[in-house]
């Protein structure tokens, strides 16, 4: 029972992370149809800037750490929301009105564009630091010497995300730029008719789409203390695998879509063989698509006469 | 008079491939007057609106807005959401094209995009709830739901708007249009699918319209009870090209008409209307 419950946190704070890229994932297929296959390398970017931030302001004698946390997760926001900027302006956009097939393309170039800047600028080696949260607490002694751990880390990336999903599930259902969101995403054509910039309403999902991308990156690099430039792209599949789970297009069903996927890895790997775990969460997202073929929350898409 | 113009349509040409859809066309519409676009299926009139809209680059011809202001503005060149941006033209479709999803008041405020954009500062006051904000969302509130109450819909503002009764959507949707408070209302079969009783309210709103609002109307029709009753002028088209024009009774009356309408040619139009009376 212990041991349960040890995986479960362990799991929800793994699917964390994976639902926050999920988002991004479902949202740009939502508003423009196109899977942004390097938004996983966005994530790795997200990573490395948190990680050049918080050397950086350690180097400068910075020691209080809610504030270097916070500078951090800032300073990696808004860079990587400039990179999701960038690269939807000079990869996807040009191509918008193109054959579907060509942003997806696109897509798949960026983002090894990204890995191999990441590779050239920042060296192939895994980037290590050193533990920055720590602490945490023992929530139950077993009797056979297993305690349940709570580390203080796993407290703030659960908590990060709660508080981000609800920012954002706000921005979308309550404020102009969520309600313009929902608009193109329903009918393009009509929402420029009605006024809406929609080159700009794609550049802000874009946009935001990245920042929660840093914020997972961000979170990793706490969590495992490390990032290297190959990190977004199993975590990219994964996320992505966690969008479609849930219901491409749908919000909550990437948060449950990602949840889902990191107690699925977290279980097989305690219960069975860490060398499989990918093997059963691709295997579990084939069995749910084979009966529900729209995802956990997906609606089914009404084909328009 | 031409002052009075507020659109003005000058030898237009829209060719597809080797299909000439509109050719030559020159028509005018008067300022807080509702002008009637009719014609056989086929005639050419929804790609006159489609040009006017900027969905399509004419392949020649001008289209001119005046502005009360006296601001003339060239529709052909303008594109997108241009046209409800500077030049205040709004639309709606031969088929209803609400935003499904969301509710009857969001789709009403999405149209004020505009109005909200400015008072959102680009997004960044409106992300801090700035006061001045907070009032313009107030306003954008108030305006859809007296749009809501015109149309008789105000009860069903929270209801997604795809549940709402056809002819309730089709009202949703001049609503909609007129929240982007435009000097010009294109209607593209307004009436379409709509019952007696519910195309008779539909004549009352737009001349409440025409009337409070001082907006001018352009509407394609094929429901001759509403372009009787309301138009103040109707453009007959076929093939591409204007064959009659005039206020509802000349142009009922007018033989070239009845000949396009009935797919005969002119004289025996000439013989069943003098046979009919």
């Amino acid at each position: 029972m212990d041991y349960f419950a040890q995986q479960l946190i362990n799991g929800l704070v793994l699917g964390s992370i994976y639902g926050l890229i999920a988002i991004g994932y479902t949202m740009v297929y939502g508003i423009v149809g196109m899977i942004n296959f390097a938004h996983g390398d966005i994530f790795m970017i997200g990573g490395f800037i948190a990680m050049i931030s918080f050397l950086v302001l350690v180097s400068l004698g910075l020691t209080a750490i809610p504030l270097i946390l916070l500078i951090v997760l800032l300073v990696s926001m808004v860079i990587t929301a400039l990179y999701g900027w960038t690269i939807e302006r000079i990869a996807y956009r040009p191509l918008r009105h193109s054959f579907r097939l060509a942003p997806m393309l696109s897509a798949i170039g960026m983002s090894f564009v990204l890995t191999n800047f990441s590779q050239v600028s920042q060296g192939a080696r895994v980037k290590p630091v050193p533990p920055i949260i720590t602490g945490g607490y023992t929530l139950h002694e077993g009797s056979q010497g297993f305690a349940v751990q709570l580390s203080n880390i796993q407290i703030v990336v659960v908590l990060a995300t709660i508080v981000l999903l609800a920012v954002f599930t706000w921005l979308v259902s309550r404020t102009r730029l969520g309600r313009d969101m929902r608009a193109c995403e329903q009918d393009q054509t009509m929402a420029a008719l009605l006024g809406v910039d929609v080159d700009r309403t794609i550049s802000m999902t874009f946009v935001i789409g990245a920042a929660l991308a840093a914020v997972a990156g961000m979170m990793y690099l706490l969590y495992y203390g490390l990032v290297d430039f190959f990190m977004g792209f199993v975590a990219g599949i994964k996320a992505f695998t966690a969008a479609v789970l849930g219901g491409i297009g749908s919000l909550p069903g990437a948060m449950l879509g990602g949840l889902a996927i990191g107690l699925i890895e977290t279980f097989w790997s305690a219960y069975f063989s860490v060398e499989y775990k990918d093997v059963a969460a691709f295997s579990i997202l084939i069995v749910v698509l084979i009966f529900m073929p729209t995802g956990l929350l997906g609606r089914p898409e009404v084909e328009k006469v | 008079m031409s002052s009075d113009h507020i659109l003005t349509v000058d030898r237009l040409m829209m060719r597809f491939g080797g299909i000439v859809a509109v050719n030559e066309l020159s028509f005018a519409a008067e300022r807080r007057k509702i002008t009637a676009l009719i014609g056989p299926n086929g005639a050419g009139k929804t790609t006159v609106f489609n040009c006017i809209t900027g969905f399509y680059r004419p392949s020649g011809g001008a289209i001119r807005l005046a502005h009360d202001d006296g601001r003339t503005i060239q529709l052909e060149r303008l594109g997108d959401f241009r046209i409800t941006k500077q030049a205040k033209v709004a639309r709606t479709f031969q088929n209803i094209r609400l935003f499904p999803g969301m509710t009857a008041l969001e789709n009403l405020m999405v149209a004020q995009h505009n109005a909200l954009m400015r008072a959102s500062g680009l997004t960044f006051l409106g992300l801090i709830g700035a006061p001045s904000w907070r009032a313009a969302e107030q306003r954008a509130i108030e305006l859809a739901r007296t749009w809501l109450d015109r149309v008789g819909l105000l009860s069903r503002a929270d209801d997604a708007a795809g549940n709402l009764a056809y002819g309730d959507q089709r009202r949703l949707e001049i609503a909609r249009a007129m929240c982007t408070e435009p000097v010009l209302l294109c209607l593209d079969e307004p009436a379409a699918g709509l019952n007696a009783r519910e195309s008779g309210g539909l004549n009352e709103l737009l001349l409440s319209i025409r009337n409070e609002q001082g907006t001018s109307i352009l509407l394609i029709e094929h429901d001759m009870s509403v372009v009787m009753e309301i138009s103040d002028h109707v453009v007959v088209m076929d093939y591409g090209v204007k064959i009659a024009e005039g206020t509802p009774q000349a142009v009922r009356d007018d033989p070239k008409v009845i000949a396009a309408y009935l797919g005969a040619d002119e004289e025996e139009a000439i013989a069943v209307m003098e046979s009919g009376t």
